[in-house]
């Protein structure tokens, strides 16, 4: 009997294969927890002793099999695992009475402690020290190891949810899909699955009855999770496996009737840039200048600041690129610009509100940003994060000019933006709207919260209608028509891409790995078409349906499994 | 007691992979050996064949350490562990 779990499906694609769930991290002993009763020191080092060889002859055992750095990581790990001073000196805590696991996961923390205090590049290997001792625990609770599961054929990854550190040893062609209970469109499982091209979905909560073995069906597309899939989904799989390649980006997005939307990629530093250069795109929609800030204590100096961005500018000389200033606060706070003990920090000081709050910051910025402009070709634009009126956009503008820099923009992201896109779009050169927080801000669902990921879908028609006053705000703006971009997730998903071509946004800025995909199907609608595509979008009643209605209309997202 | 000192030629220092491969060799052999840095007292010196020591040891390239051992074979097995320390293992 086939079962169907439902949850938001985040990166396309259909696979079959089975299960294997994320173990659960490894809890903490107690401190100093007693030798179990009956159990002498002696045979508690000898079961210690015996778990720490299993450890490492199974890392060593991995580190035969692969090749380069991983292999000369897992040695290294393995030979801490076995290693004969931190097993002396659990073994002397075991000694004075400590069970097996509290004595390793003590004398572990030690030696961490003692290589995060040399700093640098001994600081990072503290966590694989923390790994090991993780290991080396489990085996000895006869629990599965922590980490993404070793399986000898490809399988489907469940978790609750996914962290970085988790997903950082993911190897691609070892896992089919990812699935998880929890975490919304946004969350990290979602960007890494769109980043590594695997099928995923999000919030099906149901799953957590999935079990190691299980054989499923992911539709990445349609958001479902088949457990015992039939002939049905084994057909949708074969017919995805055999889709036609994606032909790489050409470097102009234009629709079939010639009309021109050129597709630009959101970066966030000067490598990223190259590659996004490299990948085709026609300049940059989205400068994400925390890089340059993001870790640190002090705000960086101006040298540091132009050097930074002119890596950017010189990747896309004489093509656009739009800086976003600073936007620190709510996932991103900065301890010299945000408030942390704010109690709801989506609705506080963020983006460009921690000018007010503090000021110098952003002028300093925009003077970095102008000189950095100056020594290149690079068409600079400069927009300002989390404008919610057109004052607002007025004191940018006027910040801007002082600066020398002579487009300033908004980005939507705040409804009353979105309502009042005439009067603020007036006061500027051009608007982007930053369709992740739109969502959020719209629907009133915080995106980082699993059980409201179907409120944070771009899908949203509430969502779609705030885009289309936008576009007609900025049409109407004082002074003439002004571009409205999209710089959001939604702007990667090549059918809502369409869509909101169809509504009047000029220019698309996605991940570079998403321009492929868009320009692909881009080009198979005219203007009137995709106009067409967003009014039924418009006039659906929910997502669903909205997405359903236009993909259907889209047959051509098929033959390209998107 | 048979004593060599060596000079780190790896330039990351003795990190990561040249640690991993003197950590190794220090614990094929049958005899205790033990690592210091230069004009550290003697008994503080660490356990040559554990890795984590070796880490903890912080020895940058061009560092002098001391290496000891006692008994049978010790002076060619020092020999042999100098002229791992003193090879660049990254230049490989």
């Amino acid at each position: 009997m086939s079962e169907t779990f439902t949850g938001v499906g985040v990166s396309a694609g259909r696979v079959i294969g089975p299960v294997r769930r994320m173990p659960d991290p490894i809890a903490a002993p107690a401190d100093g927890a007693l030798l179990p009763e009956g159990i002498t020191a002696e045979q508690e080092s000898a079961r210690l002793a015996e778990a720490t060889r299993t450890v490492a002859a199974g890392l060593k055992e991995r580190a035969a099999t692969a090749t380069g750095d991983a292999a000369d990581v897992l040695k290294a790990t393995a030979l801490m695992a076995s290693d004969k001073s931190l097993l002396k000196s659990a073994t002397k805590l075991v000694a004075s009475g400590t069970c097996a696991e509290s004595a390793i996961w003590e004398a572990a923390d030690a030696v961490a402690t003692q290589l995060a205090a040399l700093g640098g590049y001994m600081a990072e290997r503290a966590t694989d020290v923390l790994d090991v001792r993780a290991r080396i625990v489990a085996e000895l609770r006869g629990v599965p190891a922590p980490g993404i599961p070793d399986a000898d054929e490809p399988f489907v990854l469940w978790a609750a949810d996914l962290a970085p550190a988790d997903t950082a040893t993911l190897d691609p062609t070892r896992v089919l899909a990812l699935v998880t209970s929890g975490g919304g469109p946004q969350s990290h499982t979602a960007i890494v699955a769109r980043s590594l091209g695997l099928p995923a979905i999000v919030a099906a909560a149901d799953t957590v009855a999935l079990v190691d073995g299980d054989v499923v069906f992911v539709d990445g597309i349609d958001g479902t999770v088949v457990r015992n899939p039939g002939a049905t989904e084994t057909a949708l799989a074969e017919a995805y496996a055999s889709r036609v390649a994606l032909p790489g980006f050409d470097g102009v997005g234009v629709l079939s009737d010639g009309h021109r939307v050129p597709l630009l990629a959101n970066v966030g530093s000067g490598s990223d840039a190259k590659d996004a250069a490299a990948a085709g795109a026609e300049g940059v929609g989205l400068l994400r200048t925390e890089f340059c800030f993001l870790g640190r204590d002090t705000e960086p100096s101006h040298d540091e600041q132009v050097q930074a961005y002119r890596a950017v500018f010189e990747a896309f000389g004489g093509s656009k690129v739009v800086v976003r200033t600073l936007d620190a606060g709510a996932d991103k706070p900065l301890p010299f610009l945000t408030d942390e003990s704010e109690p709801n920090p989506a609705l506080g000081v963020r983006g460009y509100r921690t000018d007010a709050a503090v000021p110098g910051v952003l002028e300093r910025q925009l003077a970095a940003i102008a000189e950095a402009a100056d020594g290149t070709d690079a068409e600079v634009w400069t927009m300002a994060p989390m404008i919610s009126t057109p004052a607002e956009a007025a004191a940018f503008a006027t910040l801007c000019a002082a600066a020398g820099l002579t487009t300033p923009g908004v980005m939507v992201e705040v409804p009353s933006a979105a309502v009042m896109a005439r009067q603020v779009v007036s006061e500027v050169a051009f608007a982007s709207i930053g369709t992740n927080d739109l969502t959020q801000y719209t629907m009133a669902a915080d995106r980082q919260l699993g059980p409201l990921a179907e409120f944070n879908d771009p899908w949203q028609p509430a969502v779609l209608h705030l885009i289309q006053a936008t576009c007609d705000g900025g049409a109407a703006a004082a002074g003439g028509p002004k571009p409205v971009g999209v710089c959001g997730e939604a702007a990667a998903d090549p059918a809502l891409a369409v869509v909101l071509v169809g509504l009047g946004v000029a220019t698309l800025s996605m991940n570079r790995r998403a321009l492929p995909a868009v320009a692909a199907i881009l080009k198979r609608v005219d203007r009137t078409g995709a106009q067409r595509l967003a009014q039924l979008a418009l006039a659906a009643g929910s997502a669903a349906e909205a997405r359903t209605l236009v993909r259907t209309a889209l047959p051509e997202l098929n033959v390209f499994g998107l | 007691m048979a004593e060599r000192t060596a000079t780190i030629a790896s330039r990351v220092g003795l990190h990561a992979r040249p640690a991993a491969i003197f950590a190794e060799a220090a614990g094929e052999l049958d005899l205790e050996v033990t690592i210091a840095r230069e004009g550290e007292p003697v008994e503080e010196a660490l356990d040559a064949s554990s890795i984590l020591s070796l880490m903890g040891l912080g020895a940058e390239y061009g560092t002098t350490v001391v290496l000891r051992a006692e008994g049978e074979g010790a002076d060619a097995a020092l020999d042999q562990l100098v002229g791992i320390l003193e090879t660049d293992h990254d230049a490989e």
